[in-house]
């Protein structure tokens, strides 16, 4: 086993959400209307994390919510066990808003696909952005972030490992061989 | 981690506790699909679904045909009325018919114990088996099981007691197989000539005689319908005095020494197997099942499409992210 690079550790994390935060205002010109999604599952504390960074800064409370985009998977076609479904909840009604979706990692832009279709089922809102903690390239599909923590070229047998306090214990961003199938 | 029911759903008997609570706790987020404005996600689109129902059932039927259209999946029903052919030949043609229209799921209801296996085994097609004879209902099964896992958080420790005709009840069944995988107490109540004989060893269950007996044993009452063709069969004197003996009166629960919840698959008698009174009472959680069924058949449609039989044993191989 190789051992793993540390991309970004949790005090350069942090330093990484403070301006990822400040852009987001600077982009959406204010809190008015904004929403913050993130996307299941470590998509999610790092949307609570943005918005209470934009709230510290700006005063009020930016709503946050949480996408669970399984069910709109392009792949669920294929023959397989099924991956376990999650909670979506939307705090407020979206039609109209400025919609943050937030994801740890861009990659193939999939699941990004995916969330687009799931909101449009919610709602019409005025705008929806995307923001990621890492941009690590190999985008299969027209799709790219608006606010982008870092910006990494990764092979693709490597794995882009991000870790969140609230679920790992720690934050961190690795950078990992990926690991092997199981059999 | 990935769930994996492999090719059908045709009994609770066989699955394994993790592969219920897998199916249930995939069941509270689609739950909240139905709760949407747009009640539909696209998850099974391009699926066929055939619903074949060779007995009548009305609220099966609307339920899981609400579950399939939800998921995006295009839902054919077959009522198929009584017919001169033997039961054996007419699944057989009938089988044959499906798989050369290309179908994807079937979903059968069928008045023959078992018939849901022989079909599964002889179509690739992923079955779900709807009520077979007296063998089992499993979505029923697990509808109750949500239902009641919403309300206490787990099962284990609970008593639930089943009352009514056991004997000819594949909701029973599924409950018994259910429940008791999922750690709650068991046990049944009905006339004796309405319980199986020797449900102790065969089952694992309680039988209690006495339905006032019952209620003060038990967490939850699952109170079965009483078929009224049991009366002209001579399994039960007359309506009225098992509504006496047996049925489930606001007095009766009056005496009961701790909070009960009420179930029961429908559709009602009221007035013999459970009076409105506690049907429509603070203790009835009659139209969460309801719900609760679309959601449980969502999620088995969900977990079944595109599984095969090698994949019974709980997935290994990651479903990885995208």
């Amino acid at each position: 086993m190789t051992a793993s690079t540390v991309i970004l550790d949790s005090r350069a994390c942090e330093r990484t959400l403070r301006r990822m935060a400040d852009e987001i205002v600077e982009r959406t010109g204010g809190t008015d209307g904004l929403v913050l999604v993130g996307i299941q599952r470590r998509g999610v504390p790092l949307a609570a994390r943005l918005a209470a960074l934009i709230d510290a800064r700006e005063g009020g409370r930016v709503p946050r919510g949480a996408l669970d985009i399984t069910l709109y998977r392009d792949d669920l076609q294929t023959i397989g066990p099924r991956p376990v479904v999650g909670t979506t909840e939307l705090p407020v009604d979206i039609d109209g808003r400025v919609v943050v979706i937030v994801d740890d990692v861009l990659y193939t832009g999939r699941t990004v696909r995916a969330a687009l279709d799931e909101l449009a089922d919610f709602g019409r809102p005025a705008r929806i952005l995307l923001a990621v903690l890492i941009d690590r390239g190999g985008q299969e599909l027209p799709i790219r972030a608006d606010v982008v923590g870092k910006t990494i070229s990764v092979l693709e047998d490597q794995l882009v490992d991000v870790k969140v306090e609230e679920l790992d214990g720690q934050d961190a961003v690795l950078l990992a061989p990926r690991r092997p199938r199981a059999a | 981690m990935p769930l994996s029911l492999g090719k059908d759903l045709l009994d609770l008997e066989s699955l394994t506790a993790e592969q219920i609570t897998g199916i249930l706790d995939t069941a509270v987020p689609l739950k909240a699909v139905s709760e949407r404005a747009i009640k539909k996600v696209p998850t099974l689109r391009g699926a066929t679904v055939v619903n074949l129902f060779f007995e009548p059932s009305t609220r099966t039927r609307i339920s899981f045909e609400f579950a399939e259209k939800r998921l995006s999946a295009d839902a054919v029903n077959v009522a198929v009325q009584g017919s001169s052919v033997s039961k054996g030949e007419t699944l057989v043609d009938t089988a044959r018919n499906l798989e050369a229209m290309r179908i994807d799921m079937v979903v059968i209801r069928h008045g023959a114990s078992g018939a849901a296996r022989f079909l599964a085994d002889r179509i690739d097609s992923n079955v779900i088996n709807a009520g077979d004879g007296t063998h089992e209902h499993p979505t029923q099964g697990l509808l109750d099981l949500l239902t009641l896992r919403e309300r206490w958080g787990t099962l284990a420790g609970k008593r639930v007691c089943i009352c009514g005709d056991v004997l000819h009840s594949r909701v029973a069944r599924s409950n018994i197989h259910g429940l008791r995988k999922l750690g709650a107490e068991v046990a049944i109540c009905g006339p004796r000539s309405l319980l199986p004989h020797g449900a102790e060893e065969v089952f694992g269950v309680t039988v209690i005689d006495r339905i006032e007996q019952a209620i003060e044993w038990a967490d939850a009452l699952n109170i079965l319908r009483l078929q009224l063709e049991r009366m002209e069969a001579g399994y039960i004197p007359s309506l009225r005095e098992y509504n006496r003996v047996f049925g489930v009166t606001r007095e009766r629960l009056a005496r009961a020494p701790r909070e009960l919840l009420i179930l029961h698959p429908g559709p009602m008698n009221r007035g013999v197997e459970i009076d409105s009174d506690v049907a429509d009472g603070p203790h009835s959680v009659i139209l969460d099942q309801v719900t609760n069924g679309v959601a449980v058949r969502m999620a088995v449609l969900y977990l079944l499409r595109g599984g095969r039989p090698d994949q019974a044993a709980a997935a290994g191989a990651a479903a990885g992210d995208p």
